[in-house]
C-alpha cells in the first residue's frame, strides 16, 4: 500500500515544501559540522560527529534533491550497491597505509 | 516514445525483479539520458572517491605532520583568527545553488518556464561565486602561503598535490556545471522546451527532462563537496 502511495506522488511534481525543509536541514546540517571545527572538537568525537552530519547531509540529496527516493528499485539498486565496493577499497587502503607507517616508523625513526 | 506508465507495474522488491526480468529496457519509466546521466555520475563517483582514499592513505601513512586545514585555511576578519570561514561560505553558496536547482526542476515539471529558467541562472550565479571564492582560495595559497603540490610551509609535503588535485577535480565540475547551466537557462527562456526548437549540437528536440538531468549533474556537484567539506577540511 505504501508503495502505491510513493508511486502516485511521483507522477504528480512534489509540493514546495519538502523541498524548503530539506534546504534548510542541509543548512542546519552544515553548521553543525562547522560547528564541529569551530568549537575544535577532537579525536573520537570530533570525526564521528563529522562523519555523522556527512551522511545525513548526503543522504538528504540524494533521497530529495535527486529524487532517488521516488524512483524504481531497479535503479536504485544499480546505483547504489556499486557503493559497497568503494568501502571494501577504503578498509583495504586503511590496513595498507598502517602497514606503511609501521614500516616507515621501523626505518626512519628507529632505523630498522 | 510512449510513456510507461510505472504505477501498473509491481514496486519494491518485486518490481526490481520485474524489471530485470523484461525484455526490452529495465529502467521502467527512466528516460534513457537520466538513466546514462545517473550511470556517468556512478563512474564519476568512482573517481572521486579515489582521490579521496588517496588521501587517506598518503595522510595515515606519512610520519610528518599532516597541515591542520582549521589554520591553513582560516581568515583573519577584523582582527579575530576565524577557521575555516571562506569554506563555511562556499558551503553554504553551494547548498543555496542546490537549493534553487532543485526548485528549477520542480518548476520545469509544471512546465513553469519562467520560473524554472530563472532559478536555473540563479543556480548558474550560485555556481560562479563558489569558482570565484575558489579562485580567491587558490591564489592566497599559492602566491601568499607558497603552498605548491611538492611542499609547503605548513607540514607533510603530499598536502599541495592532494589539495589542487581534489579541489582542483571538483572545481573544474563546478565551472563545466556553470557553462551548462547558462546554456540551458537561455534554452528554458527561450521556450526551446515549449516549441520543440531543435538543439544547436545535438539537431534534437528536447523538453523539461533535460532539466531533470541537468539537475542530477548539480546536486552530485554539490554531493560530492559534502564529501571533500568533511574529509579534507573537517578532518
Amino acid at each position: 500500500m505504501e508503495q502505491n502511495n510513493k508511486k502516485s506522488a511521483s507522477t504528480t511534481t512534489h509540493s514546495i515544501g519538502i523541498y524548503l525543509w530539506i534546504w534548510g536541514l542541509l543548512f542546519v546540517f552544515s553548521t553543525f559540522s562547522y560547528l564541529v571545527d569551530w568549537y575544535n572538537l577532537q579525536g573520537f568525537l570530533r570525526w564521528s560527529l563529522i562523519i555523522f552530519f556527512m551522511l545525513l547531509k548526503a543522504g538528504l540529496i540524494m533521497a530529495i534533491f535527486m529524487h532517488l527516493y521516488w524512483e524504481r528499485w531497479a535503479i536504485v539498486n544499480v546505483l547504489l550497491w556499486p557503493m559497497t565496493a568503494i568501502m571494501v577499497f577504503v578498509s583495504i587502503m586503511v590496513a595498507e597505509s598502517e602497514y606503511t607507517f609501521f614500516t616507515r616508523v621501523l626505518f626512519f625513526v628507529m632505523g630498522g | 516514445m510512449s510513456e510507461i506508465d510505472t504505477s501498473k507495474l509491481p514496486q519494491g522488491g518485486k518490481g526490481f525483479l520485474h524489471d530485470f526480468a523484461a525484455d526490452q529496457t529495465t529502467f521502467k519509466g527512466v528516460p534513457w539520458g537520466k538513466a546514462m546521466m545517473w550511470i556517468f555520475l556512478l563512474s564519476d563517483t568512482f573517481i572521486f572517491s579515489c582521490f579521496l582514499i588517496s588521501l587517506m592513505t598518503a595522510r595515515a601513512s606519512t610520519t610528518a605532520e599532516w597541515p591542520y586545514p582549521s589554520e591553513v585555511f582560516g581568515l583573519t576578519m577584523f582582527g579575530v583568527e576565524v577557521p575555516l570561514l571562506l569554506i563555511a561560505i562556499m558551503t553554504f553558496v553551494l547548498i543555496t545553488s542546490s537549493g534553487t536547482m532543485a526548485l528549477a526542476v520542480k518548476y520545469g515539471y509544471e512546465r513553469n518556464r519562467k520560473m524554472c529558467g530563472y532559478l536555473i541562472l540563479a543556480t548558474a550565479v550560485g555556481g560562479l561565486t563558489f569558482v570565484g571564492m575558489q579562485a580567491f582560495e587558490w591564489s592566497k595559497l599559492i602566491f601568499h602561503d607558497g603552498v605548491r603540490p611538492w611542499g609547503n610551509p605548513f607540514g607533510a609535503e603530499q598536502f599541495g598535490a592532494f589539495f589542487f588535485m581534489i579541489t582542483g577535480f571538483h572545481g573544474t565540475h563546478v565551472s563545466i556545471g556553470v557553462i551548462f547551466l547558462f546554456i540551458f537557462a537561455r534554452k528554458t527562456l527561450r521556450g526551446d522546451f515549449d516549441t520543440g526548437r531543435r538543439g544547436y549540437f545535438t539537431s534534437m528536440k528536447s523538453d523539461y527532462k533535460a532539466i531533470e538531468i541537468l539537475g542530477l549533474y548539480w546536486h552530485f556537484v554539490d554531493l560530492v563537496w559534502v564529501f571533500i567539506f568533511a574529509f579534507f577540511y573537517l578532518w
